[in-house]
This record gives C-alpha cells, sequence and structure tokens, in this order.
C-alpha cells in the first residue's frame, strides 16, 4: 500500500491559509442579511399543510412521479393492487414497514423482503420495489430515504418502479427540515441517505429527456390520510 | 508558443468555423437558458442564495485543514478507510493497490471529473481491471475513446446519429433512431455490468464535515448503483469539496442543480457516511474515500485567486460563455473546460503552458455573472494574464508602448501623422493578415475599420468656422 500524505497535505494547507484571502471573496460587496437562514432564499413554501401537499404534488407532476391519495390502510391495498393490474407486476420486492406490510402481502404476488437479505440479481428482475420513506420534501418533491426507512440500499432504485408509500404528516417543507427530522429520530445521521426527486432521467442524448436510464422509470407516492 | 497554445488555436480555429457544431451547441444550450431562469425566477431572492453560498464555501476553503480533519475522523468513525494523496499518481496508485488486494477483474464507475482529472480510468486498466463509465454521457465518450466534452454534459456534441453508430459499432445493437432507443440500450447492457462489478468507484460533490458524508450528486441512478451493489466502493474527493456543516446542503443542492442542469433539484442527491453498517443487508462492505490535493493548494496558496476553489462545477459558467459556445469543450484540451477550467488550469498544471486560455476571452464577465458561487473568474482571467507576464515578459512590449506613449504625447507629430494614415489606409486594407503585415498576429482576426473623411479636430475646426 501506498503511503499516506496527509501530514504533508495539511503542511501545505496551513503555510497556504497563512495568508489571508482578500475580503471580496466573502459576499462580494453583500453580506447574508442578518436574521435570516441560508433557505430563506430559495423558492417559498407554504406552512399551512395542506398547501405544503399542493406544493409537493405541483412539482411531483412536474418531475412526472404519481402521487395518488390513501383515505386509510384499505385505500393502500386497492392502490397497489391496481398498480400491478396496470403494470403488469409479476413479482415485487419490498420490505417490513408500517405503512406497507400487509397491503403489500395482499397482493398474491411473489415477494422478496429486502430486509431478510437478498439475491442481487433476483431484486433485479422483480417488476416493482415498494418501500417507505424517511420523509417528503415539499420544496423539491422529494422523497428521502435511509436504509433503515426504505428497505436498504438498492429497493429504491434497482427494480424498474418504485411506489412509496407515505403518510402526510412525514411531509416536511425544505432540505434543512427533513435534516433536522433525521437528527430528531437518529443517534446521528445515517450512513446512506438519498433524496429521489423523481424518476431516474437522463438529457444527455440531445439534451432531450428520457425517463428511466438506469434508476426506476416510473416512480409513484401513496400519500396516506 | 508552447505546444498546448498551438493545438489549442489550431482546435479553436477549425471549430469556430464549423457551423454544424456550433449549430448543434446552440440548440443543446437554448433548452437550458430557458428553464434555468424559469427556475431562478421561484427563488425567493437568488442574489441572497448566491451570497449565502459563496458564504458556505468560503468558511469551508479558509478553514480546509480543520475540516478535513473532521471529515477524516467521523468517516473513520464509521469504518471508511481514508486516504491523502499528494497527486493523481499516489491517488491512482492507492485505488489500483485496493483493486489489486481485493483481487477486483470488474469496475463499475459513475461520473467522477477529478478521475478524469488524473486518468483513473486508464490507471485501472493498466493495472488489468475491467472499467465502465455507467453515466450514459460519459459511457459514450468512453466508447468513442473522447475525453468528456463538457464537465456536466459529456456527449453534448454528439447527435443521435453519431450515438446510434458508435452503438452499433461497439456493442453490436441495433439500429436505433430515437434518444429513448438509445438510452435503454445504454441501460441494457448497464444492468449486467452493476450485477458483475467486483468493485464500484465514484467522485464526490461535496463532502460534509460536520457528519461525515460524501455527497453525490446525479440524475440517471448510475452513481446509486454504482455505489450500492459492488462489495468493494472507493471514492475519489478533492479536498476542495469538504464543506462545514450538513445544512450547507439545504442551499447548495438546489442551487447546483438550478445553476448546472436548470432543475429544482437533481434526481438522486446521495449522502454515503460509510459501508454497511450493523443492520444493514446491502450496501459496500469496503469503503475508501481518496482525498485528493494535485495542486489544489498550489490554488489556494494564491490568496487572490482562493475563491476559484469555491467551484461546485455546476458548469453554468460553461454554458453562458461566448468562447466556449464557439470553439467547444475539446478545444481547451483540459479535464475543465469553460472559464473555471480557464482560470484554474494554469495552478494545476502550469502557467506558461496554459497562459493562453486566459488571454482567450472577450472579459464579458457573464460567467462572473453566472456563477451561483460568486467566483471573480473574468477578473482571475485578468490576474492570470499579468501573472504569466510578470512571469515571462514579452521584450517587444515594453518598447512598443513606451513608443506609442511618446507618439501620443506630441499633439504636432499626430497631426501631422494623422493625414498620412489616410492615404496609407488603402495599403493597410491590401495587406491586412498577409505574409508581409507585420501585425499579421493581430489584424489577420480582426477587421480594420474604414478611415474616415476628416478627424475629430478637423470637424470642429470647419464646425466653429461656420457660425
Amino acid at each position: 500500500m501506498p503511503s499516506d500524505s496527509r501530514d504533508k497535505i495539511l503542511r501545505r494547507i496551513r503555510e497556504a491559509l497563512a495568508v489571508k484571502a482578500p475580503a471580496c471573496h466573502l459576499a462580494h460587496g453583500g453580506s447574508p442579511a442578518a436574521g435570516h437562514a441560508p433557505t430563506d432564499w430559495l423558492p417559498p413554501v407554504p406552512t399551512s399543510p395542506d398547501g405544503r401537499v399542493a406544493l409537493f404534488e405541483k412539482n411531483s407532476a412536474d418531475l412526472k412521479t404519481g402521487v395518488r391519495h390513501c383515505a386509510d390502510a384499505a385505500a393502500v391495498a386497492s392502490e397497489l393492487a391496481a398498480l400491478a393490474r396496470e403494470n403488469a407486476w409479476k413479482s415485487v420486492a419490498s420490505h417490513n414497514f408500517s405503512l406497507g406490510s400487509s397491503a403489500v402481502q395482499s397482493m398474491g404476488l411473489p415477494v422478496i423482503f429486502t430486509d431478510r437479505g437478498y439475491e442481487t440479481s433476483a431484486l433485479e428482475r422483480c417488476d416493482a420495489g415498494i418501500s417507505g420513506c424517511a420523509c417528503l420534501v415539499a420544496q423539491t418533491g422529494g422523497i428521502m430515504v435511509t436504509a433503515a426507512s426504505a428497505g436498504g440500499r438498492a429497493l429504491s432504485v434497482l427494480p424498474p418502479h418504485h411506489v412509496v408509500i407515505a403518510s402526510r404528516s412525514q411531509l416536511v417543507g425544505n432540505l434543512a427540515d427533513a435534516f433536522a427530522h433525521l437528527r430528531e429520530s437518529h443517534k446521528e445521521i445515517p450512513a446512506f441517505v438519498s433524496f429521489i426527486t423523481g424518476p431516474s432521467r437522463t438529457g444527455d442524448i440531445e439534451r432531450i429527456l428520457v425517463l428511466g436510464a438506469h434508476g426506476p422509470k416510473k416512480l409513484t407516492v401513496l400519500l396516506v390520510a | 508558443m508552447s505546444t498546448e497554445s498551438l493545438q489549442f488555436h489550431r482546435d479553436a480555429d477549425r471549430l469556430t468555423h464549423d457551423l454544424r457544431h456550433r449549430g448543434l451547441i446552440q440548440k443543446a444550450l437554448g433548452g437550458y437558458y430557458t428553464k434555468r431562469d424559469e427556475q431562478k425566477a421561484k427563488y425567493t431572492d437568488w442574489q441572497m442564495a448566491r451570497i449565502s453560498a459563496a458564504a458556505a464555501k468560503f468558511e469551508a476553503v479558509n478553514h480546509l485543514d480543520k475540516y478535513l480533519v473532521e471529515l477524516t475522523e467521523k468517516l473513520e468513525a464509521r469504518g471508511t478507510k481514508v486516504f491523502w494523496a499528494a497527486d493523481g499518481n499516489e491517488a491512482a496508485d492507492y485505488i489500483a493497490s485496493v483493486a489489486r488486494n481485493a483481487g477486483v477483474k470488474r469496475i463499475i464507475k459513475s461520473k467522477t471529473m477529478t478521475g478524469e482529472e488524473i486518468h483513473l480510468g486508464q490507471a485501472l486498466e493498466k493495472a488489468g481491471c475491467e472499467v465502465v463509465e455507467s453515466d450514459l454521457g460519459e459511457f459514450i465518450v468512453q466508447l468513442r475513446e473522447e475525453p468528456p466534452y463538457h464537465i456536466v454534459f459529456p456527449s453534448m456534441h454528439l447527435t443521435r446519429g453519431e450515438i446510434n453508430a458508435t452503438f452499433e459499432k461497439k456493442l453490436g445493437s441495433a439500429p436505433a433512431d430515437t434518444p429513448e432507443e438509445l438510452t435503454m440500450i445504454a441501460r441494457n447492457v448497464m444492468r449486467q455490468k452493476y450485477c458483475e462489478a467486483d468493485m464500484g468507484i465514484s467522485g464526490a460533490n461535496f463532502a460534509v464535515a460536520e457528519t461525515g458524508h460524501i455527497s453525490i450528486t446525479e440524475n440517471e441512478g448510475n452513481a446509486r448503483l454504482s455505489t450500492t451493489l459492488p462489495k468493494l466502493l472507493v471514492s475519489l474527493v478533492g479536498i476542495e469539496k469538504v464543506i462545514p456543516k450538513l445544512d450547507d446542503l439545504a442551499l447548495l443542492l438546489p442551487m447546483l442543480a438550478t445553476a448546472g442542469a436548470a432543475q429544482n433539484m437533481t434526481c438522486y442527491n446521495t449522502l454515503l457516511g460509510g459501508p454497511r453498517q450493523p443492520g444493514e443487508t446491502d450496501g459496500p462492505q469496503e469503503f475508501h474515500v481518496v482525498l485528493l490535493d494535485n495542486r489544489r493548494t498550489a490554488l489556494l496558496a494564491d490568496a487572490e485567486q482562493r475563491d476559484a476553489l469555491h467551484c461546485i462545477r455546476c458548469g453554468a459558467c460553461l454554458n453562458v460563455c461566448p468562447i466556449f459556445k464557439n470553439i467547444g469543450g475539446h478545444s481547451y484540451g483540459t479535464t475543465y473546460q469553460g472559464p473555471i477550467g480557464s482560470v484554474i488550469t494554469p495552478h494545476l498544471r502550469g502557467l506558461q503552458s496554459w497562459k493562453h486560455l486566459s488571454f482567450s476571452s472577450s472579459l464579458c464577465g457573464a460567467c462572473s455573472e453566472a456563477c451561483p458561487v460568486k467566483i471573480d473568474l473574468h477578473h482571475h482571467l485578468l490576474q492570470n494574464r499579468r501573472n504569466a507576464i510578470a512571469q515571462k515578459p514579452v521584450w517587444w512590449e515594453k518598447p512598443i508602448f513606451a513608443g506609442f506613449a511618446w507618439f501620443m504625447r506630441r499633439p504636432a507629430l499626430y497631426r501631422f501623422a494623422a493625414p498620412l494614415l489616410r492615404i496609407g489606409a488603402p495599403v493597410l486594407h491590401a495587406i491586412r493578415g498577409k505574409i508581409f503585415d507585420p501585425a499579421r498576429m493581430w489584424t489577420g482576426t480582426r477587421d480594420l475599420p474604414p478611415a474616415p473623411p476628416q478627424s475629430f479636430k478637423e470637424y470642429w475646426r470647419k464646425r466653429h468656422a461656420k457660425r
């Protein structure tokens, strides 16, 4: 193994920083207004729960994420059954989570539960991954997943259709709120956190949008009241 | 002139006259301008957001030692191996030795410009590994054996026809003529590669000191798959990528998406703070983070241009640069193209060999205006020019300017010479840019305006005489 250059690099950095940067590098004549959080300058987010749901839905529509409302657990099961019919699913993958497990089992399809360990190739062959999430972000139309909340690191990205089951109360305003939620619910920020903002996409060929580049081609959120 | 400079001028000259190329780039960027403005308009205050983002990066870069040590401690606490590499060779050697020790044959790589900078792919192929680029644009240019054309849009110079031809030739795929079909060909090839790979390689957009995470931004999902499925993962991170706090991402991630690709938020933004943890059922068993200097500390030592390390590699300055739009990404001959590349390449690879990039600018300031972290790019181009000349003066420039100043301070001489210029103008026009024109380097690519029938002084005198 080659030896580490930590001390050499730290010495170079400290020598360089002995000369202070000119004041103009900081904010170039202006300074962030006192009493404001940096996120105050981002797109505004309504404070009312209904307003946030509306913003999440609007962003989702722009991103081509499907959002379906479910009144209760029974509605979740019937929406999942409808999705399975519409998309002709033959097998699905999921994990154990309170909002979804019984509905997934009631579908009558073969299910891989990733939290019990799984073969990558078997997960890859599933038609859909059905998971929970840590929270939803109104400002971006995003879904924050962690390994614990979404059945590991692969379930939400490997199958071609990702279905997220979340309750309305999981909707937060912006990314800073999502981080605050993680801090409240965990001793430390988990080792895997991902914001999913729409189905996988690319514009690498003539800048024309194509969905399903490597990750899911479809993303559906079932929003439980 | 350096060989780099000769090559630059030759390629730039060729592409500037290539109208097909220009049309392609204009078409590719046309949609970007409209969508970026729409996204920016949604911000409560884009300018204040820029100031706040610049402040976060300023704090990080000006306390780089502190935050790198904090990042390393936090990463190591959850089982990540951190390696500090002074230059590209050290980084590539380390990553190759990690691969060798684990008996790695197949590597899946997600997009990393820092990897391009140190020619990581080539080094690992030399070590006997198959290296596949998983980002669609990177995969296309890898098949064509070309460098990326743009730091964010690597294949923006290619048409679907050219991409189809590449796929037919290299992958033996059936002819396809829509971006969708072509994307699905790559998707199917890559699905196998993810499952088979023994090692994943990624870059990083940010590294959070406070919590010990690297942050990867992407649209396709290839980085998530490359960093999840193989049992071994290495992430290559430039030391300037560190940011102090997790909450800084709440601002920087949306801004990167808006400035870089005119999006509200990029599709996947993933934070990795370690290999598979107790209780997790998937994810890499081993995770290495390589922190790369490779002369970033030389740029840090130039306090005047230190803010160039604030760069979040969004590519916004390329997209608005009149030079980039005319000469294209490949003409630069650098890993980082456009204004930011012209500013930092002389620091990373030598001022005298790369100073020509700083001279090839209209100094219009569009880059500084576009930069989401407020790097003073066009002034840094001027500073590079000044530094290059101070280090290696051009012997004839001083006497020429001294002579010009002497002449301009003598009105009588000026009055005598001006009419002569009018008489001589047809001769100047006739020889302009030709072999016997002593100023052809300058005049060859510039118009000489026609001499006016009278000078301003003559006009003024006549106007007063009439009254």
